[in-house]
């Protein structure tokens, strides 16, 4: 972010941190809770306490980003990233 | 990077995220810190248990009295009274159909009697505000989660925009330029207990995860929270009812039995799940003291034969530590010492937000011309931090205030109580408005100073246990809360002159020193 950044870059900025920060690290959490090669329950937890941290990340990320776009595209990829792995190295059939 | 650069941004981020949530922070922060001593402000509201010694065979008379109230329970919990709690509460709860759902009460261990006090939420009010804000269903803890996050976003972006965190560590300039004291003082005490403030806002997320991100759970076990809990060993499933009656097991066996495999350590709380049915459950869980973790050690016994049917003393390594983060943020493991320092390094943590809130505001004054008025936003800003940074401890000062004042046969008093405590808050929250801002500092500085210096007389005015008498016999807790709100007030009363000092000299400070 810079001083004078327009409205609109500024409220799509909040909006991909809180909204789009979120879906990220509801992504990581169930993807680490389905992929983790330990017991269901211990990737479920592991998976949970490390989602805040993800969006704590995401956030910082969208803050830093050139632009709003940018920002979004951040999440977007990373969340598809943890899409295609959790497909490439198979995970738990709930 | 573009023009700015990361460090910019961070700043932007770290302004912006603190002021916007930064007065919920802080009424989040200091009731948190209040609630270190919970169990000691409830003793302190219900001064009628001032002389109370719980009995030897606490669980034996606690069990007899649900017996007695409670013979069709589904699940009877009893938690034993212990150094700071001379109370055993008994909670009660029957499956559909029976009423009342839900019962709890306070039990004298001594007389087998409940306990005969007066009627407050005492310390429990300000524990769930803290997480709760008094909202109804889960909204006010959607809030505070919300605020976590941002609050753990200000931190982490705070210190990145503060690149001589070591030099600054030993640099505080009193007598300097107003924005740079209080900038120095918000960079203290937010350096010298950051692991703190990292803990306390990341492990206050992990104490309602599930509540704040139940996907992992609900998609790993499509929905079955029962399964989940079970498997993580968190929560043991009530039995279904055999139908068949069949006496419980006396409880001085299952008490020796646990001593001996938990090196003679006395059980917390005694859980009994189906009592007087012949597929009952008796559940031992080790006290909060213990250990740091959340989940504490348990032994389950068979209800009706009191055979041992399983421990958990081998808990599974994720569950451990979630027990442990979430141990570590309600502190409860903590011997006096401990809880102190937690104190002040959560008063600290209360501290960097007020002073982040009013940096915000003295960086902004109108620098060269000293008529300019300013803004109608600053104006908001300072008044809410007026209102919340001095107008909360009113509240709470308040609230201590009513427990001491309100006829004791009154009806609803405990609800009583609370709204007097909101009442306050609103008023202070308005005053601002109506007065000048350096006046309105000054005179709530003031009347906080009084209310809070005046509490000891208040409540050896109202009940036997005054200072001479609470420190004569050795009653830490009582005597303890008297002078610790004594200090406050003397605290508040020297912040009081300090500020209207300054306001009577103004702007020295702010003009010869500026770079």
């Amino acid at each position: 972010m810079k001083r004078g950044a327009s409205r609109t870059d500024t409220l799509s900025r909040v909006a991909a941190a809180a909204v789009g920060g979120y879906a990220l690290s509801a992504t990581a959490a169930v993807g680490l809770a389905l992929v983790l090669p330990v017991p269901r329950a211990d990737a479920v937890l592991t998976g949970t306490m490390l989602s805040f941290i993800v969006y704590v990340c995401a956030v910082l990320w969208v803050f830093s980003a050139a632009s709003a776009t940018r920002a979004w595209t951040g999440l977007v990829l990373s969340a598809a990233l943890l899409w295609a792995g959790l497909l490439a190295f198979g995970y738990r059939t709930p | 990077m573009r023009q700015g650069g990361f460090r910019q941004s961070m700043a932007w981020l770290h302004t912006w995220s603190g002021l916007i949530v930064g007065w919920l922070l802080f009424a989040i922060f200091l009731t948190g810190t209040v609630s270190f001593y919970r169990a000691e402000i409830s003793r302190w509201m219900q001064p009628e248990l001032a002389q109370m010694t719980p009995s030897d065979d606490a669980a034996t008379v606690a069990l007899s009295r649900l017996r007695a109230i409670a013979p069709d329970a589904r699940r009877w919990l009893v938690d034993l009274p212990d150094d700071r709690d001379p109370v055993a509460h008994l909670y009660v709860w029957r499956d559909a159909g029976r009423t009342p759902a839900f019962q709890r009460e306070a039990l004298d261990t001594a007389t087998g009697e409940p306990v005969v006090a007066r009627a407050t939420y005492g310390g429990d009010f300000l524990f769930y505000f803290h997480f709760d804000l008094n909202m109804p269903s889960v909204w006010g803890r959607l809030i505070v989660g919300a605020a976590a996050i941002i609050m753990l976003v200000a931190i982490v972006s705070g210190v990145i925009t503060h690149r001589r965190i070591f030099r600054d560590f030993f640099t505080f300039r009193p007598g300097k330029a107003s924005h740079r004291s209080w900038l120095d003082a918000h960079n203290l005490l937010a350096v010298t207990a950051l692991p703190f403030h990292l803990m306390i806002t990341y492990t206050g997320l992990i104490t309602l995860m599930f509540l704040y991100m139940p996907w992992g759970r609900d998609i790993a076990y499509q929905g079955d929270r029962q399964a989940f809990l079970a498997e993580a060993s968190l929560a043991t499933t009530i039995p279904p009812a055999a139908n068949v009656s069949a006496p419980l097991a006396p409880i001085g066996p299952v008490l020796a039995e646990t001593a001996r495999r938990w090196d003679g350590a006395a059980p917390g709380r005694i859980d009994v799940y189906r009592p007087g049915d012949a597929n009952a459950l008796i559940e031992l869980t080790s006290s909060d003291a213990a250990q740091i973790a959340f989940h504490r050690r348990k032994i389950v016994f068979d209800g009706t034969t009191g055979e041992v049917i399983r421990t958990t003393d081998s808990t599974r390594w994720a569950t451990e530590t979630q027990g442990v983060l979430y141990g570590l943020h309600i502190g409860r493991f903590a011997d006096p010492f401990v809880r102190f320092l937690y104190v002040l390094s959560s008063l600290a943590g209360t501290a960097m937000i007020a002073t982040g809130l009013v940096l915000w505001v003295v960086k902004r004054h109108p620098k060269r011309d000293e008529r300019a008025k300013p803004g109608i936003g600053q104006r908001l800003v300072e008044n809410l931090n007026v209102g919340a940074i001095v107008g909360l401890p009113i509240a709470i000062a308040a609230f201590f205030w009513a427990n001491r004042l309100l006829a004791i046969e009154v009806d609803r008093r405990a609800d009583l109580e609370a709204g007097c405590f909101f009442l306050a808050w609103l008023l202070a929250i308005a005053h601002p408005m109506l007065r000048p801002t350096g006046r309105a500092w000054t005179e709530q500085l003031t009347v906080a100073a009084l209310m809070y210096g005046m509490l000891p007389v208040l409540n050896a005015a109202t009940t036997g246990g005054h200072l001479g008498a609470t420190l004569r016999r050795g009653d830490w807790v009582l005597a303890g809360f008297d002078l610790a709100v004594l200090a406050i007030g003397l605290a508040l009363a020297w912040t009081a002159w300090h500020v209207g000092r300054r306001r009577h000299a103004p702007r020295r400070h702010l003009a010869s020193s500026r770079r």
